[in-house]
């Protein structure tokens, strides 16, 4: 192709190009700022917008600088060998302005030490000049700990459920009273019941079985209606996939019943249970077209072979369904990953990621910092497992579609 | 049909086939039929849904919890919100979807800007509720607008606005995030569809003259058309029982009262209600899964 019918079809197609950065731009922005915010200490989220972190903030007491001592001193106070103002045990002898002033009113080589421009004549004012511009030099020093911009702290806030005045970490350290009567400070506080560490584990406990089981159950009765003979195949195949319509909302009281006169209300195994159930009408469906689709004479030689039924499922049909069983297990794992109303229902005492995020919610909007710590872990598996098996993911979400 | 080794005992399909049979017995057909028997209940479950009537007030006998999900103030406020979302929503998706579908399809970025679009699908309701509650966040104490939004309005030179609790436009910002939601979902569907068109035609037409305008909406459109009713439908579908959103963002408060939602507050005060709110959800959403199957299925036979 000619560079110039290149570029021609580059610009031809630029309104296209734009439209489509436009909206992928806004349709990213709001979980960036998700992301942004989470990282970000709890006073700067409440003290401006999470885009101002590109802006380069001020110091306070930077621009005095600037306009007095940059000249000489370089704009990281280093410029001068003989008076390093980065060095701290220099700056240390500076606490405050009226400690510095009466360096700067004496004459170095028999030149005043400010004159373009010259600090104020009155003292009082010269020292309010000054005292910004002292700050500053702790900061440019390293003397004062500069408040980090970007904090990790959000996230263990938000790992152990700590809602206290200031963060976990700190409050720790401080050994701060009502911090130590909820949390011993250490690693068994991962364990919180409040906290989105347990939430976690919570989560991974619910998900993993309420994939693996439907998945399983689905290939063995898929099995069974694809190569098997029995009488009234075809209408039990039509029931069961019929069955897709039922919406989640119509089995949860009777079940909830069930499970406290059988006293496995908020269990794990009922909450295993309950998913397998409502995720095997679909999962039956998608396995029975792949299972069936395998290739005829491969049965029929390992039949002939003198291999059972069992042992063709095993070795053959589980091993050559993987494609289908990997879009199946991820679809229904993301499914009960991101669940909520099954998970507030069955399982009330061990909060999942989800509820746990809700509990964390402050109607007044005060806790930004840790809500979006928080909603950004339950985000981590569900990212891992999107990016790395899209193909899947998405082939799965396809044919599940028509799912009730 | 089957090879005829495949013939064995009686016993042995019934194996493979009794744990899928036995959960789904218990865990889908039982709470079908228990569901409907206590939507004719009262409160306690025990008596019949009649002994809620009142003297001289209009009582549908067995059938009263149903006079409470089609005619209560509560329960039409949600129909009618739900409505809303029906008509505004799902158009809303479906187009968006289509133009993600038919933009991304001429770039070189294909697979990054669908991942992005995609990517809401990802991640939980709850979540998304979450991110969207921050840019909808006022500031309403006199300090620095933090939302996204509040904060454009205010540099713009307006007010700020209570996105979520103000009733004329609550409804419409929790749309918006049913859009952000979705609209790659349909946009990953409406792209198979897209892609699977046959090039000669497409190629044949444009020999022909026919700007893209017109092969968009004279060729494109009737073809793809199964599939944007699919699409249509399943969305139709997500819509009537959407619940996790307004109940994340809203609790269904300021007037954002959906079906779902009604459903879920009233599971514990008054199963009867809430089970006959249940019924009424999958009474009007048979039809269009049914419809779904059946397309699905057609679709199918003709690959």
């Amino acid at each position: 192709m000619k560079p110039f019918s290149r570029l021609n079809h580059i610009l031809r197609n630029l309104p296209v190009h734009l439209a489509l950065i436009i909206m992928c731009l806004l349709w990213i922005l709001p979980t960036l700022g998700l992301f942004v915010t989470s990282f970000r200490s709890r006073e700067a989220v409440r003290a401006s917008g999470w885009w101002t972190i590109l802006q380069r903030e001020q110091q306070p007491g930077q621009a005095g600088y600037e306009t007095y001592c940059a000249s000489c001193h370089g704009p990281r106070g280093d410029a001068l060998a003989e008076a390093d103002l980065s060095d701290p045990a220099l700056i240390a002898k500076y606490p405050r302005a009226n400690r510095l002033l009466p360096v700067l009113k004496q004459e170095i080589n028999g030149m005043p030490h400010l004159s373009d421009p010259a600090l104020p004549e009155n003292p009082k004012d010269a020292l309010d000049t000054l005292t910004p511009i002292v700050t500053y030099l702790q900061t440019l020093s390293g003397e004062s700990d500069q408040t980090a911009r970007l904090t990790l702290r959000n996230y263990a806030d938000a790992l152990v459920g700590y809602k206290g005045t200031q963060d976990y970490i700190t409050d720790c350290q401080q050994g701060t009273a009502s911090a130590l009567a909820k949390f011993r400070c250490d690693a068994s506080d991962l364990l919180n019941p409040e906290g989105m560490g347990r939430a976690f584990i919570n989560t991974l406990i619910v998900a993993i079985p309420s994939t693996i089981l439907p998945v399983f159950f689905a290939a063995l009765a898929a099995y069974a209606f694809a190569w098997m003979d029995f009488k009234g195949r075809q209408w039990l195949f039509a029931i069961l996939v019929g069955l897709q319509i039922v919406p989640l909302q119509m089995t949860l009281v009777p079940i909830a019943r069930l499970y406290v006169s059988l006293g496995m209300a908020d269990t794990f195994l009922g909450i295993w249970l309950f998913h397998t159930g409502f995720g095997l009408p679909y999962a039956i469906y998608l396995m029975r077209n792949f299972i069936g689709g395998l290739p005829r004479e491969m049965f029929e030689s390992a039949y002939i072979d003198g291999a059972n039924h069992w042992l063709v499922f095993l070795r053959m049909v589980l091993p050559l369904s993987l494609p289908a069983i990997a879009s199946l297990g991820i679809f229904q794992f993301l499914w009960v990953w991101n669940d909520f109303l099954v998970a507030k229902v069955f399982l009330a005492t061990h909060p999942v990621l989800t509820v746990q995020v809700t509990n964390l919610i402050d109607p007044r909007g005060g806790n930004w910092h840790i809500l979006t710590g928080a909603a950004f872990l339950s985000f981590i598996i569900p990212m891992i497992v999107f990016f790395a098996f899209q193909r899947y993911f998405v082939r799965g979400l396809l044919a599940g579609s028509v799912k009730g | 049909m089957l090879p005829t080794i495949t013939r064995q005992g009686r016993l042995i399909p019934w194996l493979y086939l009794a744990p899928a049979l036995v959960i789904m017995l218990i865990f889908v057909v039982f709470p079908v039929f228990n569901t409907i028997s206590l939507s004719l209940k009262d409160k306690t479950s025990t008596r019949s849904a009649e002994v809620s009537c009142v003297a001289g007030e209009p009582c549908w006998g067995k059938l009263e919890n149903y006079r409470y999900a089609l005619t209560n103030p509560e329960m039409t406020q949600a129909l009618r919100n739900n409505a809303r979302w029906l008509i505004l929503m799902v158009p809303g998706t479906v187009i968006v979807g289509l133009l993600f579908a038919l933009l991304a399809d001429r770039v070189p970025y294909e697979s990054l800007a669908k991942s992005i679009i995609f990517m809401p699908m990802a991640i939980s309701f709850v979540g998304a509720g979450v991110i969207w509650r921050f840019v909808y966040h006022i500031e309403s104490g006199g300090g620095e607008q933090i939302g996204l939004l509040n904060a454009l309005l205010v540099r713009l030179g307006a007010s700020p606005v209570a996105f979520l609790s103000n009733p004329a436009i609550n409804n419409y910002a929790l749309m918006v995030v049913g859009v952000w939601l979705w609209a790659g979902f349909c946009m990953t569907v409406l792209s198979a569809a897209i892609k699977g068109l046959p090039s000669e035609v497409l190629e044949a037409a444009r020999v022909d003259g026919t700007n893209e305008w017109q092969l968009f909406w004279r060729i494109m459109l009737p073809m793809i058309a199964p599939t944007l009713l699919v699409v249509t439908t399943t969305m139709v579908i997500n819509v009537l029982k959407i619940f996790d959103i307004v109940f994340v963002m809203t609790g269904g408060n300021f007037g954002t009262e959906v079906i779902a939602n009604r459903m879920f507050k009233l599971i514990v005060t008054d199963t009867g209600r809430s089970m006959a709110i249940a019924v009424l959800l999958i009474v009007l959403t048979i039809p269009l899964v049914l419809f779904n199957v059946y397309r699905f299925r057609l679709q199918e036979r003709e690959e």
